[in-house]
């Protein structure tokens, strides 16, 4: 039954670190770039969805929209004004950059909504579980892995199937043949963050339903590790994101429960290291093609 | 209106300077290409040529210089913008998308039009490219190079371009599948596409082209009727290795 109860867990904070992931993985596919303010516009989205519940008095579906909107708008907002006048500039003053932009985003939610842990209002979620035998499951629980595989699903299907999502494949695998064809990148782009913010912000919430302390900081350590889950996983690769998110987060729950507390943490980044020696462009990546 | 001017060369571009930070690549080249031509710039390795072609397709912005399609300026606007008034680069390398489908790229190709009018457009470039159609469903990337240059010529196609621009469309690829792709552009230009076309192949270029321009490093040396140049003492001997 521990076990069980461990690998539901697992599996519930591997599909919050999934849905990060794929912001990341999106970002990186398709702007070549890393988006290290990520995390932060998942506590953003957070602190937006408290405002919401706490003193907007919002219901928890309208509350999460708003915090969606205000997280695409957000990371649209991020990538025109800081991101976008470095499209032919090094790689790392744009790595720079997003490093800055996370500091940004953290320091200004300290100025909004002050140093102290708010407690993210839960019942609302947490407040029915389900019964199977002795296995004890929250909604938010079933609620999270539900997103996840509903996400997974719709972007797989969107990236196959719809003109824009084939046009961030072309972008993604070579942006010169991409204009060539028509295709904006400018705009391609803007429209991959704004699906990678709007993730963000439903990740946050789901995020702090589970584990609900929110502070200005509190995007900044599962924003790390969903990197790793995407790097984990291929970067790049959006199945890579899902498999990769969800891994992690049971092998993190799992070695926290069987191996030590304190090197949880550890024990999530050594996999990484190993998988990597293995297997260089991670678990679905593809391998690097050389240009000729 | 311009349509129907005949006067009007499909393509004009005059004193267009292009450069890579301090490197002058482009220096001041003038030329055109009238509706129905195949016109042919040949030139060595480095001479600019894919360049020029980059820049009239948008990728690169000039320093100096104008660009104009059927009369109107055209620099400037960006690739993605090209490509909807009218102008299609098949690029240097082929480009494929390696990882989509043949009918994906195609698809791709006709990014610019409403999708109604693809299905025709397809089956167009089907009849064109018979060894495409058998292929429709495999992946770009598993493709042999010839295959590969088909599709990337058929998907420049699929924009239903005035003028179709093709960079080193023989590149690396076996004397037979070079006549092969020859056989295409003498097709696509009796079916009276424009084309403006880039080799190295000299020999090959002179003899499906109607003008010709000779790019060296930078700056047009020559040009004329092609079939003059074929015969000429000095392009024979730089390019013709006679
Ligand atoms: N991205 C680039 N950066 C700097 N120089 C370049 C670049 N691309 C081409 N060049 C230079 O510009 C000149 C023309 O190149 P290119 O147009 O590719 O020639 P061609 O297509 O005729 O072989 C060459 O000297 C080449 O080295
Ligand atoms: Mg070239």
């Amino acid at each position: 039954m521990i076990f069980l109860d461990n690998l539901i867990n697992g599996l519930s904070l591997g599909s919050i670190y999934a849905i990060i992931a794929l912001g990341y993985t999106m970002v990186y596919g398709i702007a070549k770039m890393l988006n290290f303010a990520h995390g932060d516009v998942i506590m953003i989205g957070a602190y937006v969805a408290f405002c919401g519940l706490q003193y907007w008095g919002l219901p928890p579906v309208l509350a999460i929209a708003v915090s969606m909107i205000a997280c695409t708008v957000l990371g649209v907002t991020i990538e025109g004004l800081a991101y976008r006048p470095l499209r032919q500039a090094a790689s790392l003053a744009v790595l720079i950059t997003a490093i800055g932009m996370s500091y940004l985003l953290q320091n200004t939610a300290l100025m909004i909504w002050g140093a102290n842990p708010k407690s993210f209002p839960t019942t609302f979620i947490n407040s029915v579980s389900i019964r199977l035998g002795r296995l004890n499951i929250s909604i938010a629980t079933l609620i999270t892995i539900f997103a996840n595989i509903v996400i997974m699903v719709s972007l797989t299907l969107f990236t196959a199937k719809t003109k824009m999502g084939k046009a961030m494949r072309c972008v993604s695998e070579d942006r010169g043949a991409a204009e060539l064809m028509g295709i904006n990148v400018n705009r391609t782009i803007s429209v991959t963050f704004a699906i990678g913010s709007a993730l963000a912000a439903i990740a946050g919430v789901l995020l702090c339903s589970s584990y609900p302390i929110l502070q200005p900081t509190t995007g900044s350590m599962p924003g790390i590790k969903a990197f790793t889950a995407a790097v984990f996983g291929g970067i790049g690769s959006i199945p890579g994101a899902m498999l990769g998110g969800v891994l992690l987060g049971v092998i993190e729950i799992f070695g926290k429960a069987y191996i030590s507390t304190e090197l949880g943490d550890a024990i999530v980044f050594a996999v990484l290291i190993v998988v990597l020696l293995v297997k260089p462009t991670g678990l679905l990546g593809r391998p690097i093609r050389e240009k000729v | 209106m311009s349509e129907l001017n005949a006067e009007l060369p499909l393509l004009k571009v005059s004193n267009l300077h292009v450069y890579y930070g301090a490197i002058h690549a482009i220096k001041g080249i003038t030329l055109e290409v009238r509706k129905g031509e195949i016109v042919t710039l040949i030139g060595a390795n480095g001479a600019g040529k894919s360049t020029t072609l980059n820049t009239i397709a948008g990728l690169l912005k000039p320093r100096q210089g104008t660009i104009a399609l059927d009369g109107m300026p055209v620099g400037g606007t960006g690739a993605s913008k090209m490509v909807y008034k009218g102008l299609s680069l098949c690029p240097e390398g082929r480009r494929v998308f390696q990882q989509m489908t043949v009918r994906e790229n195609l698809e791709m190709g006709a990014f610019s039009r409403p999708a109604s009018e693809i299905p025709d457009s397809l089956e167009d470039v089907f009849s064109r490219f018979p060894r495409l159609k058998e292929r429709e469903k495999q992946i770009a990337g598993t493709l042999s190079g010839g295959e590969q240059q088909m599709l990337a010529m058929a998907r420049a196609l699929m924009s239903k371009p005035k003028l179709l621009m093709l960079d080193e469309p023989s590149m690396g690829l076996a004397p037979i599948l070079v006549d092969q792709i020859f056989d295409i552009i003498r097709e696509l230009h009796e079916s009276g596409a424009t084309i403006l076309l880039v080799e190295q192949n000299a020999q090959m270029a002179l003899s499906v082209a109607n003008r010709a321009y000779v790019l060296e490093t930078g700056s047009i040396s020559m040009s004329g009727n092609a079939s003059e140049l074929l015969h000429n003492d000095a392009v024979q001997k730089a390019y013709l290795g006679n």
